[in-house]
């Protein structure tokens, strides 16, 4: 074999091994049996709660909808990033053209683990890089109340990404760096039980940290400025610092956290705007325990200077 | 002519005063707005007793506002985006914009014709005015 022959073939087997590496790191990886046993059995009453926690409306309700018709999650709303076009599917109980056939199982791998029924890649516009810390009890009780919504009829259109973005193996990768349970914020051990409360909500179905943080070169959240704001990822301008100091919120009191969240009036009688008007309007239903809590936990983390 | 120019420039302060321009104009009526929406959320929040006149006259004051906003053309003429919040949403959808100006009116109206008589029902009205504040809000302000 000529040194030139020799060469080729192990440029050749690097590559391979290369692709092989990268196919296996990027394989979606699935729920474990010991937590799908516990998405059983869900209770569509407490999944309620769960449903505007987690703000399944915000997106996947048809753009501008109103009182019930918010339950219709036949989806189509556009997230515009730099990425492209994200377009928030069909998720109501629909059996083809929403999720009415997925199994608890499938739900949960969807949620915790960012994998469809088919064993793809689900973007990460779909937060399940948050709704990962969530009690899988609670997604099982999730998929319950979702069970109880209305069936529509109705594809939504598909995402318009530009390359390489349109690669779902690709977010594999990304999945390894960015993808994990822990919590954003480390506790103190003698954290009172209501800010551990508000930690699970905000960290975990809240997904507060998707637009609150602001995100590194490969899009991942920069944890080092957890809540300290971000430019808007999806639209213009800026979301606000939320963390406890002089360029967040320092200023509110619990209580006017819990007011803001509840009404949507600033302490100054200013009014939510932008995307934050859905998620209000989320939170707004959710019991008053659970707003301090929210309060209680955005009072107690870290404040940095802000993150855009 | 000294005495000349300093009456022009007088009188250029006063115009400055009179007419600070679309920007300031909008900005104060929705200052005005946020400070009535604090004198009624206090009561509204129990920090001070409900007093149903006092509620009226804000929600009067509210309403002669309200009235001001509806010259959407004079507040919010083409090309004062600036580096304000105003969305540059306000200017390609110039008609859905005025129709949430004159639905923030209509609710303004409808929390006057039925005044509230007590702390239940001025949360009430609060609540249906914060509604079109944030509706509008949601599309046609950009957070800097």
């Amino acid at each position: 074999m000529s040194a030139a022959r020799k060469l080729g073939l192990s440029v050749l087997l690097a590559g391979l091994a290369g692709a092989a590496a990268f196919w296996f790191l990027t394989e979606p990886k699935r729920l474990e049996p010991e937590t799908v046993a516990l998405l059983a059995n869900g209770d569509a009453a407490r999944g309620e709660r769960m449903f505007w926690a987690a703000g399944c409306a915000s997106c996947h309700a048809r753009p501008k909808a109103e009182g019930d018709a918010r339950l219709e999650l036949a989806g189509g709303m556009e997230l515009k990033t730099p990425f492209g076009t994200f377009v928030p599917p069909n998720i109501s109980s629909d059996p083809q053209d929403g999720i009415g056939s997925w199994s608890a199982e499938d739900f949960g791998n969807a949620m915790l683990r960012g994998v469809s029924p088919d064993g793809q890649h689900f973007y990460p516009a779909f937060p399940y890089a948050s709704y990962i810390r969530m009690d899988p009890s609670d997604v099982g009780d999730l998929y319950a109340f979702m069970k109880t919504l209305p069936a529509v009829q109705g594809k939504a259109a598909e995402n318009q990404l530009s390359f390489p973005f349109n690669m779902r193996r690709g977010i594999g990768l990304w999945k390894l760096m960015f993808l994990s349970p822990e919590p954003a914020v480390a506790l103190p051990a003698d954290a009172p039980e209501q800010v551990r409360a508000g930690q699970y909500l905000v960290e975990g179905p809240g997904h507060c940290g998707e637009c609150h943080t602001p995100r590194n070169v490969f899009g991942g959240s920069d944890k080092s400025l957890w809540l300290a704001g971000a430019k808007a990822a999806e639209g213009e301008g800026n979301v606000p610092n939320i963390t406890p100091g002089d360029d967040g919120i320092g200023s509110w009191s619990a209580s006017d956290i819990v007011a803001y969240l509840e009404t949507g009036f600033t302490p100054d009688y200013d009014s939510v705007g932008g995307s934050m008007v859905e998620v209000q309007r989320n939170m707004a239903q959710l019991p008053a325990a659970d707003r301090e809590a929210i309060a209680a936990y955005l009072k107690a983390i870290p404040a940095h200077p802000k993150g855009y | 002519m000294r005495r000349f120019l300093l009456s022009l420039s007088t009188l250029a302060i006063i115009a400055g005063v009179a007419h600070a321009g679309p920007v300031e104009d909008r900005e104060a009526l929705m200052k005005e707005r946020g400070r009535l929406m604090g004198e009624l959320g206090k009561m509204a929040k129990g920090e001070v007793a409900f007093d149903a006149a006092a509620t009226l006259a804000a929600l009067q004051t509210l309403q002669a506002n309200a009235e001001k906003g509806l010259d959407v053309d004079g507040l919010w003429p083409a090309g004062s985006q600036g580096d304000t919040e105003a969305s540059p949403k306000i200017w390609e959808d110039n008609a859905g914009f005025k129709a949430e100006s004159e639905k923030y009116k209509s609710v303004v109206d409808a929390a006057v014709a039925s005044a509230p008589a007590d702390v239940a029902g001025l949360q009430a009205a609060m609540g249906s005015m914060g509604q079109e504040c944030a509706a509008c809000h949601q599309t046609y302000r950009v957070k800097k």
